[in-house]
């Protein structure tokens, strides 16, 4: 990774400040207080035992999930600091557990949609080629694999091109080359100036801090 | 336009494999083939049922594939996804009546006056029926996107939707047949304004029932 020296690269976002923040997932108090900062051009990974909350925390700084009690704020560089999660959300670059993929679309038809939809003008095969999945283009999904499928997924969020990612267990169903894949690109978005929040339960190497949920 | 984009994205899905609007269409086919058979060759008889029989086959037709209308963007992700994007969920709710309304009410449109010739329905229905059905289902789609809205988090929802959704489109079933009906009879009414005026209201006032319902389920 040549270019992740150069992290003077100001993006939009100043900090992530989770305060007091308690968590219902159902019924259940999943989260009573939590609180942590993180600042641009870091990535944390948030740890825990399975139901410790992880998913409930990253749709809650998405804007998905209302907490109980305390405040999510995001701030920007321009001074502004988004208090609501409908606010946060055009800033959010989301992978959740599902992948969001249609079995009847191939990549190129997933892509070309989104980039429509989110109202971008990029080219999609540049997106294609980092996620190694060029000579699939116009594959309709259902004959893909998991893994090739969580590859459309990280394509649709690198042209979309959010400040703020938050990845849930991005890890899981890649392989090796997949894993080192998505490594890079974290790398290369904090270098950028993002943020990135993973949920993980295994390190992704990149982070500089590990939030752990009791 | 990200709306657009929806649309086009929710008509190419409807129209591949798996996809609903074959499955609509053959439905309403096949229903309305086979009252003609129940009912015996009493042509008489057959004209004066054709306009309601015609109604409640397309209603249940477009309801059949309704139920997917926010499933499965739900249970996939997707909806997640859409949200955080730039459209609004009342826009979202908007743009997926709209492509519903698309690949369902206007090719049943299109389906019934061919359908209604097994019915020996008079000719001067046709042109009443037809334009019944495109001014009335659009009501159907967008009514029963608020029904969608409320069991797309609910496994077996298909078979809840349309007992949510059935008393709530009686108007359009009984303005849509009456106009049809009145125009065979040659009598003056107005059932196709009260028709026009029901559907308009569900058009513009469902959006922003289907988005408090996507809510509901989406941040819950």
């Amino acid at each position: 990774m040549a270019d992740s020296t150069c992290i003077e690269a100001v993006g939009p976002l100043t900090e992530l400040h989770v305060a007091d923040v308690a968590l219902v997932r159902g019924e259940r108090m999943v989260q009573r207080a939590l609180n942590f900062r993180v600042i641009a051009g870091h990535s944390i990974v948030i740890g825990g035992r399975n139901g410790a909350g992880k998913t409930s925390l990253l749709r809650a700084i998405a804007g998905l999930l209302e907490p109980r009690s305390g405040s999510i704020v995001l701030r920007l560089s321009d001074g502004r600091a988004l208090a609501s999660g409908e606010d946060r959300g055009p800033f959010v670059g989301w992978i959740g557990h599902l992948d969001a993929i249609k079995p009847q679309l191939t990549p190129a038809e997933h892509l070309e949609f989104h980039l429509r939809y989110h109202r971008r003008k990029r080219r999609i095969a540049d997106a294609l080629t980092q996620s190694g999945l060029t000579e699939l283009r116009d594959v309709p999904a259902q004959y893909l694999s998991t893994g090739q499928q969580r590859r459309i997924a990280f394509a649709r969020l690198i042209l979309v091109g959010r400040p703020l990612w938050l990845l849930d267990e991005p890890l899981s169903t890649l392989d090796p080359h997949g894993k080192n894949l998505v490594r890079d690109l974290i790398t290369r978005h904090c270098a950028e100036g993002g943020i990135v929040l993973a949920a993980s339960h295994e390190p992704l190497g990149t982070e500089t801090q590990v939030l752990e949920l009791t | 336009m990200s709306i657009v984009a929806l649309m086009a994205r929710d008509l190419r899905l409807a129209t591949r494999a798996g996809g609903g609007t074959f499955l609509a269409l053959a439905f309403f086919a096949a229903t309305m083939t086979l009252v003609p058979l129940g009912l015996g060759p009493q042509l008489r008889l057959l004209a004066a049922v054709a306009a309601g029989i015609l109604w409640v086959a397309a209603v249940l037709a477009a309801l059949l594939s309704l139920d997917r209308l926010f499933q499965a963007d739900f249970a996939d992700g997707s909806l997640d996804l859409l949200s955080l994007g730039p459209l609004s969920l009342e826009s979202i709710a908007f743009a997926k009546i709209a492509a519903h309304w698309l690949t369902t009410g206007l090719p049943l449109t299109f389906l019934a006056p061919l359908t209604a010739l097994l019915f020996d329905l008079p000719g001067r229905g046709y042109g009443v029926l037809v334009t019944s059905l495109a001014i009335g289902s659009p009501a159907v789609s967008a009514i029963g996107a608020i029904g969608a809205s409320l069991t797309m988090s609910i496994r077996r929802g298909g078979l809840i939707l349309p007992l949510l959704v059935m008393p709530l489109l009686a108007p359009v079933v009984i303005f849509g047949a009456g106009s049809v009906k009145a125009a065979i009879d040659d009598s003056p009414n107005a059932a196709l304004l009260f028709l026009a005026a029901f559907s308009l209201a569900a058009v513009l006032l469902s959006p922003f029932a289907a988005a408090a319902g996507l809510r509901l389920n989406l941040h819950a």
